[in-house]
């Protein structure tokens, strides 16, 4: 009987039974990559807006307080999107020229709205409330990152339910004192300091870790 | 070979041969393998594989359309959720049990009778259990979501829900599957080589060497064959009860009447038992008169399936009688009226003929004539795989279309896509078969060759 098969055949088939194991691992662990990665996230992306606005500037440089725009945020679940009369408060008497405001500007003159782009959008199927985590100590920068460094603004979190649940499962790790709530400065204590500040927080602002799946998924 | 012998002391006719006369080893070798290799594709071949093969395009069709439309083109509608889907589901399942048993259990008990029947029966086993976990993953409504019912790490932090039995449902039959094929790819080994050092053909040569691994039937791979095939066969061994013992949970853990029940897991592993041999002889008889097999899948083999069936049969009967008992001596209302439902609602058709196809008819296996006699067997066989079928759906869809709630009840039609779906998870079955009868040695070369070599050594001394 002839050979069919030369005598390689061996050392191919050994690596490929090996090899497939290993590939199918990286295959696994290359899928996982994408999932996390900003790529697929939008995670630390900035968006372009209508009008370059900036958070650095606004909220960090000049020290507004997140609640002058963001006015629903201690009632409602929305924390809203301030209307352009928010805008020229300010600008209908400063920076009025300024051509990189014209499209405020029109907005007021048309009364149509600026159209922003949305950077944190949970899906439809999640039912999120800020008026709770602001009431409960959990601060502005814990899900939205450095705002007060992001000249356009991105989005800090993957908004993935492990980064929810992060937070749910451990909320003494993230509680701040409820007078710090809206400093965008805040620097959490570090490690076990701010775990003790933590328990003692959870315990008196009765913060309960829900994580039953209709929570947010109502 | 002890058993037999003790045939004789106990004054019991000595058992007919388990291969016709005559057969040597180069016999059984050639007339095995020449079904694949020099027999070419027969015309009666191509056509049945054409009709199997029609009837998976259907399959492809209403898969499609239930990929755009959703499950709703099926007739599952509150409160009967669980329809045809569901039925089909277990009565595959069950049918994919008789293929380990022959295999794993008659092996470890060292059955002689299995070794002509195992190769196919195992094959029947995995092409069922194939189309089996079709039917929760299109029932789902989102199939292409079905890695959720896997644990692995994802970015949701979510494990599946342990506590709930369909979850226990895909490692039941994903072990079920892998060790079935495992065992069936092990067995093949030796006629895969077998095969490649027959075939003239290059491809050929170069597919079942690929497939036979180097076997060279060196002693060292006898050795490490006959070990992996112990092992696997020990593994299995629990898989046979357990699957369906696990598919018994996806309802006795639910409280609906007529679910939940203890005596399930072991009425299902016996009616899983009972359909898998009904199977086995579904196919073996015309593969064995068309492929002219007589001499190895012998009278002796078709009336002892015909006796497991019996005793199965028997099994079952006990369970439904338990069953109707515990309903009335429960005193429990919604369990009685089950009951009353099933022999009095509006199915009462369907129970009354599953009590007759798979109580009443198999009883005339007791007869060595209707044992013997190929086209009963085979019209029981038929009967016995309708009458599980059956046994299915009144399980089902009685319980479910008649709940706790009378405002909700609702009767349960299947529509033309539930029977299209189910008539082309044959397709599916019959092409993979049809495949599997052209390409492989449908039956076990090298365990007939041992069944030869045992029986004539037998002969001096009887």
């Amino acid at each position: 009987m002839s050979q069919i098969f030369h005598r390689s055949t061996n050392l191919v088939s050994r690596v490929s039974i090996y090899g497939a194991v290993l590939i199918i691992g990286a295959l696994g662990y290359a899928l996982y990559a994408i999932a996390m990665s900003p790529w697929y996230t939008d995670q630390n992306v900035k968006r372009q807006q209508p009008v370059p606005f900036s958070h650095r500037h606004h909220a960090g440089e000049l020290g507004i307080d997140c609640r002058y725009c963001h006015t629903s945020v201690e009632k409602s679940s929305f924390a809203g999107v301030p209307p352009t009369q928010t805008c020229m408060t300010c600008h209908s008497q400063i920076w009025t020229n300024a051509s990189m405001l014209e499209p405020v500007r029109a907005s007021y003159r048309d009364d149509t709205s600026i159209p922003w782009i949305r950077v944190n959008a949970l899906p439809d199927f999640v039912y999120f409330d800020h008026s709770i985590h602001i009431s409960k100590g959990i601060g502005c920068t814990t899900c939205h990152g450095q705002i007060a460094e992001m000249a356009l603004t991105e989005r800090a979190g993957t908004l993935y339910m492990s980064w929810c649940l992060n937070c749910h499962r451990q909320p003494e790790k993230f509680v701040r004192d409820k007078s710090e709530v809206f400093n965008p400065f805040y620097e959490p204590p570090s490690g076990a300091k701010q775990l003790e500040l933590g328990r003692k927080l959870v315990k008196e602002y009765k913060i309960q870790s829900y994580q039953h799946c209709s929570t947010c998924h109502r | 070979m002890d058993s037999e012998g003790s045939h004789n002391i106990a004054g019991v006719t000595e058992p007919e041969p388990l291969i016709g006369p005559g057969h040597t080893f180069e016999t059984v070798t050639d007339k095995i393998s020449s079904i694949v290799l020099t027999r070419g594709t027969t015309p009666g071949w191509v056509f049945g594989f054409l009709i199997a093969f029609s009837l998976l395009m259907l399959l492809n069709l209403v898969v499609t359309l239930l990929m755009i439309k959703g499950v709703g083109i099926w007739g599952i509608r509150v409160p009967t959720a669980w329809g045809f889907a569901i039925v089909n589901f277990v009565w595959w399942i069950g049918i994919g049990h008789a293929g380990t048993l022959i295999s794993a259990i008659l092996l470890l008990l060292h059955q002689k009778w299995r070794t002509s029947i195992n190769r196919f029966a195992e094959a029947m086993t995995i092409f069922a259990v194939m189309c089996a976990g079709m039917f929760p993953l299109l029932h789902m409504g989102r199939p292409w979501l079905f890695f959720y019912l896997m644990p692995y790490p994802n970015p949701m932090w979510m494990w599946p829900q342990f506590r709930s039995p369909l979850v226990w449902d895909v490692f039941a039959v994903s072990t079920y599957f892998t060790v079935s094929l495992l065992f069936w790819f092990v067995g093949l080994i030796p006629d895969l080589a077998t095969l490649r050092d027959r075939a003239k053909n290059k491809a050929a040569k170069i597919i079942y060497g690929m497939l036979s691994m180097g076997w060279r039937g060196s002693a060292v791979h006898w050795s490490r064959y006959e070990t992996a095939s112990l092992l696997l066969a020990g593994l299995a061994t629990p898989l046979v009860v357990s699957v369906h013992t696990v598919v018994s949970f996806d309802f006795t853990i639910g409280i609906i009447p007529g679910w939940h029940t203890t005596i399930f897991p072991p009425y299902f592993v016996a009616g899983a038992i009972y359909s898998g041999f009904a199977m086995v002889l579904t196919l073996a008889i015309p593969i064995r008169k068309y492929y002219h097999l007589e001499d190895l899948v012998t009278m002796r083999h078709l009336e002892t399936m015909a006796k497991v069936m019996l005793a199965t049969g028997l099994i079952v009967a006990y369970g439904y009688a338990i069953e109707a008992f515990m309903a009335i001596y429960s005193g429990d209302p919604y369990e009685r009226y089950m009951l009353w439902n099933r022999i009095h609602g509006p199915y009462r058709g369907l129970y009354f003929m599953l009590i007759a196809c798979n109580i009443v008819i198999p009883q005339s296996l007791w007869s060595r004539r209707v044992r013997r006699s190929i086209p009963l067997l085979f019209i029981v066989s038929l009967v016995v795989n309708t009458g599980m079928w059956l046994e299915r759906f009144v399980i089902v869809v009685i319980s479910l279309s008649r709940d706790f709630i009378p405002s909700s009840w609702a009767v349960y039609l299947p529509t033309k896509w539930d029977w299209a779906t189910y008539l082309g998870t044959f397709g599916l079955f019959f092409t993979l078969f049809y495949l599997f009868i052209r390409f492989l040695p449908m039956i076990s070369i090298v365990e007939v060759r041992s069944l030869v070599h045992e029986t004539s050594e037998e002969k001096p001394h009887s």
